[in-house]
């Protein structure tokens, strides 16, 4: 099989004496779409932020179409997160800028792109998520969640990026909505031709938008496999969390990390 | 005796934790120094700065620097009347606002208005991950956020100082000229008669240097805090707090050591 284009191994985290991580491996190939899910607590975002280089793991490697960009920082890394796009679970849009300025940050400010062609390029990444360009002269305050996690999208992708994160890209949606921000991912992924990992709880958006899925618990991958197989994993962790179950081998964690 | 009851222990304790906060704090301001020398540079950003720290603070430090200026003229016209001095009052007004209460006053005041205001926006952009969101767009936010802050409060400081200090004077005069009976132009002669530039110079860069103590702790406590509403409302008040404290014991150890004559 090809080199993967993303690949975590054995990567450890702990928070004092917390273990959230506790030995993650996991690997994504060019072009798929992975989703993990897992409950709340369950070091999902961690992971996620340990690839960007904003936590830093304790040990472990984590590898970019073969390279160890575990200890990347600096320039290096700032270098290297062009090449990723994230969709944070809140948005995460910067409140004092307008709509436009939010979806062509990283086009004027990484980018150097002069302003008017950034305008006209966010018109046209807005007008892919379904948002018309009077949308562009609002501020993120003004829109409602769901705009805004269109908005959010606009912005992780608008930089071409070849691996996209969605962070519970559909948490704190009606279910409607949920359904046109899945659609949106599928179309705009594939549009890109990006690798894309997703984490989540919700398998209604899982199943949607996977061709693997993953399941995170105790800090370990404990299940992973194609999408159409996690109704028969014969796992009793995937079983329980799937059918949404309080009863099972899965206990739910106190106390976040 | 358990540790936790332990006296020894807690001092011990409390001492660590204090000089990890003093490391912390300076690994933090040596960032922020190679982020305001080191390209790019967000110009926007200072631009707005400099209007949030400078320009928006003038009505705040101007009426402090007048009714300070007043009243120091009201309490040294007491005290020298008691050895028949009055005429000294001029003198020693402009030279207790330009070396002291025009930076220390106008810096305390900005304290209180900027770093609250830096800690909670700052704080707010660390709990929604908006500061997360601008490293992963490849955009370091010690150039983007905190470079054009520190540059801002550094620069404007003495700028607001030296028209406090103007505006201060002007208030002893005021109240000196009106209330006490005082000539107005030979109160004024008298206030320069006496002043050296030094007196005005150094007052100004201690404002810079107080200027720079305000942006600090204001960036430092809203990068670093976490724990929703009430994180950023205690990161707030340790700006406020910790910038007043580092101001007065910075104008102690400044005016000590270098400002001795």
């Amino acid at each position: 099989m090809a080199t993967p284009k993303l690949s975590l191994q054995d990567v450890h985290k702990r928070f004092g004496s917390k273990v959230v991580l506790d030995g993650v491996s996991l690997d994504v190939y060019p072009g798929e779409s992975v989703v993990v899910m897992g409950g709340s607590g369950t070091g999902k975002s961690v992971m996620l932020k340990c690839v960007l280089g904003l936590i830093q793991p304790d040990s472990g490697r984590i590898l970019l179409d073969g390279n160890d960009i575990t200890h990347v920082h600096g320039r290096e890394r700032e270098h290297l997160l062009r090449r990723f796009g994230m969709l944070f679970q809140g948005g995460a849009l910067f409140d004092s800028l307008r709509v436009w300025r939010n979806v062509s940050f990283g086009l004027i400010s990484a980018q150097r792109m002069r302003k008017r062609d950034a305008r006209a390029r966010a018109v046209e990444i807005l007008a892919k998520v379904g948002l018309g360009p009077e949308v562009g002269d609002l501020r993120p305050a003004e829109l409602s969640g769901g705009m805004q996690k269109r908005v959010a999208l606009a912005r992780a992708i608008a930089t071409n990026p070849e691996i996209i994160f969605f962070d519970e890209p559909t948490a704190g949606l009606d279910p409607i909505m949920a359904d046109v921000i899945n659609k949106l991912i599928i179309e705009r992924v594939r549009d890109l031709g990006a690798t894309a990992l997703t984490i989540t709880h919700d398998m209604a958006s899982a199943r949607k938008i996977a061709d693997r899925i993953g399941m995170l618990h105790g800090g370990k991958i404990i299940w992973i496999g194609p999408a159409a197989e996690v109704d028969h994993s014969g796992n009793p962790y995937v079983e329980q969390f799937i059918h949404g179950r309080a009863e099972g081998p899965i206990t739910m964690a106190v106390r976040r990390q | 005796m358990t540790t936790a009851t332990n006296p020894v222990a807690n001092i011990g304790r409390a001492t660590l934790d204090f000089l990890a906060d003093v490391g912390r704090i300076c690994i933090f301001a040596a960032q922020s120094l190679l982020a305001v020398f080191t390209p790019p540079f967000y110009l926007a950003n200072l631009g707005r700065q400099l209007l949030s720290v400078g320009f928006y603070s003038l009505p705040v430090v101007g009426l402090t620097a007048l009714f300070t200026g007043a009243v120091l003229a009201q309490q040294i016209y007491i005290g020298t009347g008691r050895f028949n001095a009055e005429s000294t009052v001029p003198t020693i007004v402009v030279f207790g606002i330009t070396r002291e209460l025009g930076p220390v006053i106008a810096s305390l005041m900005v304290a209180g208005r900027v770093a609250a205001a830096m800690a909670a926006e700052l704080g707010t952009m660390r709990v929604t991950e908006q500061i997360d969101a601008l490293t992963t767009l490849a955009t370091n936010p010690f150039r983007y956020l905190i470079a054009p802050r520190v540059l801002a409060a550094t620069l404007m400081l003495p700028i607001l100082v030296l028209i406090g200090d103007i505006i201060g004077v002007m208030g002893g005069w005021l109240l000196s000229t009106t209330v006490l009976g005082y000539n107005s132009v030979g109160y004024l002669q008298r206030s320069m008669d006496f002043l050296e530039t030094w007196d005005v110079i150094s007052g100004l860069i201690k404002a810079g240097v107080f200027g720079f103590i305000i942006a600090l702790m204001g960036c430092y406590q809203g990068f670093n805090s976490s724990g929703g509403a009430q994180g950023v409302g205690r990161a707030t008040t340790n700006a406020v707090v910790s910038a007043s404290i580092l101001i007065l014991a910075a104008n102690y150890i400044i005016t000590s050591i270098v400002f001795t004559d």
